[in-house]
């Protein structure tokens, strides 16, 4: 059984790496076969990424991005999530509500890149805002389907119990949902990454988005554009898989479906 | 023939629970479904009584009702004298297991309603109502890492817990298999002599009522009516092959026109 496990572990990791290097093959005779001057090599880009690592505007870069996300996001979850709970709490209010959030959550946050400049002007404060824009709605809509997902046994309990209003909210709603928020809020992180890197492409000179951008625009440095690419790529998979670890907090596993 | 049903509770204890005239009916697809047709009950304090029934006749409503969960389209049930306007900590719903809270661990889940209490008597009452129903050991687990018979004893020692007068059990061990189900009841059972609290208890099976109950109410099929009363006259611990037992269990067979052959 031992064997047979370790058999499996081993596995796990094999194969993936085997499907990355086939696909590192076939881009790498891509380019030789095409004779291409303008795409790169992995091995260019592997030469632009270290070239990168030994620059301090990557890091800048890095960092810049990663506070636009934790700022946008941030305030969307500290927005949406009470008025998620509210709506889905008052179904009356969110009746009223829905139709124009419907309307407004279809808009890709990249057609407010305008708007946010006409706001904000160039700068932080506007790629923060398309962030906000696109982690906000995915949270609310969790929030009000979270709640109104919550079996009215449960609700009945908190009742019988003798909680309050407010007391119901907080210790039997609010729990109850919180799996599909955390999922809700999972989701919007990894919008918030998508839209940061387009936000920082028009909006403002750092961040990875403009790196990858300027890499282009200042003598078409395309290891680099692809360099920057992987790097983005890389740091969202961290996100993600960062934030899947909350998954696993015991009193919120249930809710989930690997859950014992 | 309603008027032959004894609906009086045993005139030597006092009445704790008179539901007069409840009637109940549903609006399906815009027309009006009677559930409940003219039900009257009266509970005597500390008795244990059955609701028994065919399934869809009605007894969840009933109990939700009396719960103070739902309001009868007319009627009312009053509790010691007071009319039922909600539900009420001093009674105390179980539902099939499920009622538990994922989120909790056994011991969040029975130290649930006892907010109001300080923090030594809450823990007081919960390492004894865990030692009650049998589940020392458990009390970091999740709901999750617990077996059905286990969640079960666990909402029933959550409801114990806020020492309720009154507790409503709807089909408790009706997701249970046949053995957990029975040692259940014995736990139930040995519960209430402890504890005394008046009891009604849902369910659809015969032999489960025949066993718990000191009254079984038996009711129609929708619109649910009760039909009648059956006193079981049997002491505790029953002895479910004594002619008595087998006696009333065929009245009960009779009553809700069951044949005794497959
Ligand atoms: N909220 C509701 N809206 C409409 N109809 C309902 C509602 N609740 C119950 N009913 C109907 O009322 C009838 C009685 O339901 P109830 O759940 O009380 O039956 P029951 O005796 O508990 O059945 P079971 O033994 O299967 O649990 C059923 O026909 C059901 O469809
Ligand atoms: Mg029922």
């Amino acid at each position: 059984m031992t064997t047979l496990a370790e058999s499996r572990n081993w596995e796990k990791f094999f194969w993936p790496i085997a499907v990355a290097a086939v696909l590192l093959v076939l881009w790498h005779y891509s380019v030789v076969w095409t004779a291409t001057k303008i795409f790169p090599s992995p091995l260019d880009v592997e030469r632009g990424l270290i070239g990168l690592f030994h620059k301090n505007v990557l890091w800048n870069d890095i960092a810049d991005s990663l506070r636009r996300v934790a700022l946008g996001f941030g305030a969307a979850a500290i927005l949406g999530i009470p008025i998620g709970l509210v709506l889905g709490w008052y179904p009356a209010i969110d009746q009223v509500v829905n139709p124009t959030m419907q309307l407004l959550r279809p808009i890709s946050p990249i057609a407010w890149i305008p708007v946010a400049i006409i706001f904000f002007g160039v700068g932080d404060k506007a790629a923060v805002f398309l962030i906000f824009l696109a982690a906000f709605f995915p949270i609310v809509v969790a929030c009000v389907d979270g709640v109104s997902n919550v079996p009215s046994v449960f609700r009945r309990a908190g009742r019988n119990f003798g909680l309050t209003a407010a007391q119901l909210l907080a210790r039997v709603v609010f729990p109850a949902a919180l799996p599909q928020i955390i999922i809700g809020l999972r989701i919007a992180l990894g919008i918030s990454w998508l839209v940061v890197v387009a936000a920082e492409m028009i909006a403002v000179d750092s961040g990875l988005g403009y790196l990858v951008i300027d890499s282009r625009n200042s003598g078409k440095h395309y290891d680099l554009v692809v360099a920057a690419m992987l790097i983005i790529g890389v740091i969202g998979l961290l996100l993600d898989s960062g934030f899947r670890r909350l998954e696993k907090i015991k009193s919120v596993r249930w809710g989930f479906r690997d859950a014992s | 023939m309603e008027s032959t049903v004894a609906i009086t509770a045993t005139p030597t204890v006092e009445t704790k629970l008179r539901a007069e005239h409840i009637s109940m009916s549903f609006t399906r697809d815009g027309e009006s479904m009677p559930v409940l047709e003219d039900i009257n009950l009266e509970v005597g304090n500390g008795e244990f009584l059955c609701l028994l029934g065919p399934s869809g006749c009605g007894k969840s409503t009933l109990l939700s009702i009396i719960a103070g969960f739902l309001s009868p389209t007319s009627g009312e049930v009053k509790i010691d004298g007071e009319i039922v306007r909600g539900p009420d900590p001093r009674r105390i719903f179980v539902f099939q297991e499920r009622g538990v809270f994922p989120w909790l661990t056994v011991e969040g889940n029975i130290g649930f309603g006892l907010f109001k209490l300080t923090r030594a008597e809450r823990d007081r009452r919960i390492a004894h109502y865990i030692k009650m129903v049998g589940l020392e050991g458990f009390g970091k687990s999740y709901p999750s890492e617990l077996s059905g018979g286990m969640k079960q004893r666990l909402e029933v020692a959550r409801a114990l817990a806020v020492n309720p007068d009154m507790l409503f059990l709807d089909e408790p061990f009706g997701a249970l298999d046949s053995i957990t189900r029975l040692i259940m009841r014995g736990e139930l059972l040995r519960i209430w002599e402890a504890e005394r609290k008046t009891i009604i208890f849902v369910t659809h099976d015969i032999d489960e009522a025949v066993q718990l109950a000191d009254r079984v109410a038996v009711m129609s099929a929708r619109p649910g009516r009760i039909q009648e009363i059956v006193n079981i006259d049997i002491p505790h611990p029953r002895d479910i092959n004594s002619a008595r037992y087998l006696e009333l269990r065929t009245g009960i067979f009779n009553q809700i026109g069951l044949a005794h052959h497959l």
